[in-house]
């Protein structure tokens, strides 16, 4: 593995605070995670054994809180630490892990195992794989596989499991093998306001729009109301916010585009965000209940 | 007789670092790494058995090294090789292939003369061992 020193390891970190809002406790274990290698590498540079740690995560939390987007920086993040050689990500869920028949099981996960070797397994919403309902499920199997990888692979996979808490704890309840194999959970905590604004500001900023002052205020009340409504989804529905925001931008300026300068093509104004059904006072329940899954 | 097939035969037996950095840079060319293996070892058997499927989305020798030592558990006495195949337009051929495994006692090949019309030699090679049936060739295990 490639030597790491301190200053890299706290431009990394330095990198992560710009770039994720919130998560202080994820940043916290990768700190640890970070000082940890640290302290093994100087150990091993004075001859004292230290068997490399098992990395393998499982990180829980709401819809939106930054799961899959942090499993794909762990990746990158723990090859630049030097504890993956590779660097890569291998993202599944139940469906490339798990066969159809008889027999098909155990190679199609072999073969996913083959390709994350060297860097990340991610598997979203692992608590599919096991189906306690049908017992002659093939789930049990990709488990058993996985299982046996995540002892005998150790020093060349890392896999990071995803899912809402709840159902991962019903998980872990069936399958107690898994739960002592990883020896990080990290509990994704849900954003405040200010956190969802930060977002909000980064996610334009790389697009390339910015709001102006009446649009912030209106948007900071925008997310009261939303967060206090059901199916909120975090950070996923700031970006879906922001997505309809763009639309309502791009038809006001629909007929009149030949005269807008840059200025006006990359400001969201209170205009675009207005319209929002979230602002309306009150609904019919039945037509609520239909637009809750994708308030506008 | 000690087979000499493939890239590096007339050096000694490659040991696991070896393959490994030299399937790491099968993988960095873009290479798919793929194994094969077979029992007669006959220069114009070209086609091996393939072992499992060609690797072609491996981002690490890691994961071919475990796919070797599983072929290497199923095929002790068997040949196999390593074959680093480029789909680049043009090539679409395999660029490297190497021995990794071989039997513990190679008998090698047989040079058969037969006459033919006149004083006409005609030459063939036999694998003494594949006189034998196909899995035994080279000992009972498989």
């Amino acid at each position: 593995m490639n030597p790491i020193d301190e200053r890299e390891v706290l431009a990394l970190l330095a990198e992560l605070d710009a770039e994720l809002v919130g998560l202080a406790p994820v940043k916290q274990r990768i700190r640890d995670i970070a000082a940890l290698l640290l302290v093994d590498a100087a150990r091993k540079a004075h001859g004292l054994a230290s068997p490399p740690p098992t990395l393998h995560m499982c990180f829980t939390g709401n819809p939106g809180t930054g799961k899959t987007t942090v499993a794909q920086r762990m990746a990158s993040i723990l090859h630049r630490l030097g504890y993956v050689r590779k660097g890569h990500l291998v993202s599944v869920t139940r469906d490339d892990l798990v066969g159809q028949y008889i027999g098909h099981t155990a190679p199609k996960t072999r073969e996913v195992l083959k390709r994350a070797i060297g860097g990340v397994l991610f598997i979203d919403e692992a608590y599919y794989l096991y189906r306690p309902e049908n017992e002659r499920d093939y789930g049990q199997e990709a488990i058993e596989i996985l299982l046996q990888a995540m002892e005998n692979q150790r020093e060349d996979l890392v896999v990071i499991l995803a899912g809402y808490a709840d159902r991962m704890a019903a998980f872990f309840e069936c399958n107690p093998g898994f739960r002592s194999r990883i020896a990080h959970h990290i509990d994704f905590p849900d954003y405040g306001r200010e956190e969802l604004m930060g977002i909000a500001e980064l996610m334009l900023g790389r697009l390339g729009y910015a709001l102006d002052e009446q649009a912030r205020e209106l948007f900071e009340r925008y997310l009261e109301l939303r967060m206090r409504q059901p199916h909120f989804a975090n950070a996923r529905s700031v970006r879906n916010a922001l997505d309809r925001a763009r639309l309502r931008h791009a038809s006001r300026l629909f007929g009149s585009i030949a005269q807008a300068d840059a200025a006006t093509l990359s400001t969201l104004t209170a205009e675009d965000f207005r319209p929002s059904r979230v602002f309306r006072p009150s609904q019919p329940a039945s037509r609520r209940r239909a637009e809750e899954e994708c308030p506008s | 007789m000690r087979i000499t097939q493939g890239a590096f035969s007339f050096l000694p037996d490659l040991d696991d670092t070896q393959i490994r950095a030299q399937i790491d840079y099968c993988l960095r060319n873009g290479w798919a790494v793929s194994l094969e293996y077979t029992d007669d070892i006959h220069p114009r058997n070209v086609y091996w058995q393939m072992y499992g499927q060609p690797m072609f989305d491996l981002a690490d020798a890691g994961g071919a090294m475990l796919e070797l030592q599983a072929c290497r558990e199923t095929f002790p006495d068997h040949y196999i090789r390593v074959n680093g195949f480029d789909s680049t337009r043009g090539w679409e051929t395999v660029r490297l292939s190497f021995l990794v495994n071989r039997p513990a006692h190679e008998p090698g090949l047989r040079l058969r003369r037969t006459e033919a019309s006149g004083r006409l030699q005609r030459y063939a090679l036999d694998g003494y061992a594949a006189q034998r049936e196909p899995g035994r060739r080279y000992g009972e295990r498989c």
